[in-house]
């Protein structure tokens, strides 16, 4: 390299001005300490901005590979089911939560003539981040296997196509199911595009309102680990069955118990 | 009463003052899940048409949302200033829109009829309005407000500091607090979204940011944006509350689902007032709103999106608000589909605010199941920067990893300063010349290590 050329790459990192505060990312994900070229995001911010929009985006409207999931949840020895709601396509899903809400008719049919659920049902539903479903909810199914004991052979785990929470109110009445336990793919965020939901309704019915329903909110490594999320889930609904109710009136006491026994 | 009007061969009816502004409405995802919105571009105009004839007395007889079942019609009917609607009361809304657009209506006229004109009108005038429309009349308003500093002066634009954090962790707000103060923003208010309503974890945020305040006299305020009926608990335990804030809406039932109602808001502003805190201005309520939210808790009976969003105006009107905030983009693209139709929804907030006289800034903002992204909202910026919108928010790198949302940024703010020429509020903006962060210019300067900021506020808010 000539002298010039060193003397332009050095002034080329300079270009950006930066921000002597980065060792405060240490306490929080927030996009502190970006530097600035003039009063605007350097470019190494804009382009990693927008990949992580990208990734966001991505997890919204890529479809959930449900040929795939089904396969491994059988391998696994789960006995799968696959229905979809009243949104035909993920437009329609997005701008008509009322329609993911609904299971469809047909599928509410077929779900009739289906041996009915022991005690409960697992719905995996695409919601609104793909990744989210693809990634963590094998996973936790399996630590929530471990620690819940019930009738696993014969619990239907039902796949749910353009899904939103309360789909799993119909699925569960028709194999009458006493409690549904709804994995669903939330709200991505750009620095969480890929964070499970958890949502546990005792009895429910078609209409069951939100106040019925127990949340664990945030399942990934980097969020709320998976043997965390199971231990809560189990507890709740152990909880739910034996109180015979699930909602507000329902505590996660969980974190009482001693979670640093758990096993992982 | 209906309204009807003729197209060429074609008559179209319309049942009530109700559907008539649903159908006027510019389409948006929200008035169509609703079932409310226009069948076709053809029947919008119509409905645009016959809404321009319809005489602004009409509105102070018909109300929309009955007097006998909703607070928020009683407020709007009882607090009518017939006096200040004088000068308008010959009107159609159609002519409202023209002498809007007078030269000769100027500020100072715009704030005499401001009293005189209701939520409705203001909804109303808005359909027939095009977005320059609203740009134009918005930049006349001019609304003032003060607390510790004084925001909405002409020519100026504040910011609310937002440091949220998904645990609350005070040294990761004050991480982002630190960075935004750096950046120069932070005027508006310094305001937190809790992820917890446990009283113990809130008070540490505010005497965190009071601390901070006390120690840097920073002539700002603080806010932690928790329920209103926390806020007047920590108040009765001692809590240095600035602002009170709440979320509001257009009808007394969705005030309800938030858990409030008029009398609560008195309470909570009587509280605020109580405390004396303000050292300029005795402004000390901050509210947000949005269009959609009346719907999403079933309470906009028949109404669209934009005229409940216009009633919670009256609403925030009463309690002489320092903030008023549109959180335009958040609630999803069932009610706002994509860009358009944000940067629609964030002016037509703006201007209906402003003409009913509060002091109103926006979120600018869209979620990721949204059809929008940052280009979407750096034209929404601009063009609220053009309006004279009194403040925006900044958010480290427009990210927020609490609410899972993308808004404004710091650097965002500092482009429409430069843009347009907007300066700080002035107590602000002098302090930060004083703390060596901006030029008397109002300009960034270049931060070292060594600055008295960066240095002690980690131990100030004892985060270190």
């Amino acid at each position: 390299m000539s002298e010039e050329q060193t003397r332009l790459a050095q002034a080329k990192i300079e270009l950006a001005q930066h921000n002597p505060w980065d060792e405060l990312r240490a306490h929080t994900s927030a996009r502190i300490a970006l530097g600035r070229v003039g009063c605007s995001l350097p470019t190494r911010e804009v382009l990693k901005f927008g990949l992580a929009h990208a990734q966001a985006r991505d997890a919204v409207h890529r479809p959930l590979d449900f040929s795939e999931l089904k396969h491994q949840l059988k391998g696994e020895g789960f006995r799968t089911l696959q229905v979809h709601s009243n949104a035909e396509d993920r437009q329609t899903y997005l701008l008509r939560p009322d329609y993911g809400r609904h299971l469809h008719d047909d599928c509410r049919a077929h779900l009739l003539h289906e041996l009915a659920a022991p005690e409960l049902v697992i719905v995996i539903a695409d919601g609104l981040s793909s990744i989210a479903v693809q990634r963590h909810a094998l996973p936790l199914l399996l630590a929530f296997r471990q620690r819940f004991d019930t009738d696993w052979a014969n619990t239907p785990v039902v796949l749910a196509e353009q899904g939103r929470v309360a789909i799993g109110d119909g699925i569960a009445v028709a194999l009458r199911a006493r409690l549904v336990i709804v994995l669903i793919g939330e709200r991505p965020g750009l620095t969480s595009p890929d964070s499970l939901g958890l949502y546990l309704t005792y009895q429910p019915q078609v209409g069951s309102m939100d106040s019925q329903r127990n949340c664990i909110s945030n399942v990934r490594p980097e969020g709320l680990p998976y043997a965390l999320a199971a231990h809560k889930l189990d507890y709740l609904t152990r909880a739910a069955l034996r109180l015979q109710l699930s909602g507000v009136t329902l505590k996660d006491d969980s974190n009482l118990q001693a979670v640093a026994q758990l096993p992982t | 009463m209906p309204y009807q009007t003729t197209v060429g061969a074609m008559l179209y009816r319309f049942a009530d003052l109700k559907t008539l502004l649903a159908k006027a409405s510019p389409a948006r995802s929200g008035d169509y899940l609703a079932g409310l919105a226009a069948a076709t571009y053809e029947e919008r105009m119509a409905a645009k048409l016959a809404l321009a004839d319809v005489p602004l007395q009409t509105f102070l007889n018909e109300a929309l949302i009955p007097y006998e079942s909703d607070e928020v019609t009683r407020l709007i009917v009882d607090r009518h200033d017939k006096q200040a609607f004088a000068l308008i009361s010959h009107l159609t809304v159609g002519d409202l829109r023209d002498w809007l657009l007078l030269d000769t209506t100027d500020s100072s006229i715009l704030a005499a009829v401001a009293a005189g004109i209701t939520p409705e009108m203001a909804a109303a005038v808005s359909k027939l309005m095009r977005n320059q429309d609203l740009i134009l009349v918005a930049r006349k308003c001019r609304v003032v407000s003060a607390f510790r500093n004084t925001l909405g002066l002409p020519g100026h634009l504040s910011v609310r500091l937002q440091p949220n954090h998904p645990t609350d962790d005070v040294r990761g707000i004050a991480a982002s607090l630190l960075d935004g103060l750096l950046y120069g923003a932070g005027d508006a208010t310094v305001g937190i979204n809790p992820a917890s309503d446990s009283l113990p974890t809130l008070m540490r945020l505010w005497q965190m940011m009071d601390e901070v305040r006390q120690h840097f006299e920073i002539p700002m305020q603080s806010c932690v944006l928790t329920h209103v009926t926390t806020q007047i608990q920590a108040i009765e335990a001692g809590a240095p509350i600035d602002l009170v804030f709440q979320s509001i809406a257009g009808s007394e039932k969705t005030n309800s689902s938030f858990g409030v109602s008029l009398s609560i808001l008195r309470e909570a502003h009587e509280a605020a007032l109580s405390l004396k805190r303000g050292t300029v201005g005795d402004n000390c309520m901050y509210f947000e709103t949005g269009q959609g939210s009346a719907l999403s808790a079933g309470g906009h009976f028949g109404l669209d999106q934009q005229t409940c969003e216009a009633r919670a105006y009256a609403v925030a009107r009463e309690f002489k608000p320092l903030l008023v905030n549109t959180v335009v983009g958040f609630i999803g693209p069932e009610y706002l589909y994509d860009g358009k139709q944000i940067i629609r929804a964030g002016l037509e907030d703006h201007f209906c605010a402003k003409l009913l006289g509060l002091p109103m800034g926006c979120d600018v903002c869209y979620t990721n199941h949204a059809e929008a992204d940052q280009d979407d909202m750096d034209s929404l910026l601009t063009l609220l920067g053009a309006a004279g919108i009194n403040f925006i928010m900044g958010i480290p790198g427009a990210d927020d990893i609490m609410l899972n949302y993308q808004s404004t940024s710091f650097h965002d703010a500092l482009y429409l300063r430069s843009v347009l020429g907007l300066k700080r509020a002035p107590e602000f903006d002098a302090w930060l010349t004083r703390m060596a962060i901006t030029e008397p210019c109002g300009k960034l300067r270049e931060i070292g290590r060594g600055h008295h900021l960066l240095q002690q506020l980690p131990h100030v808010s004892g985060a270190a």
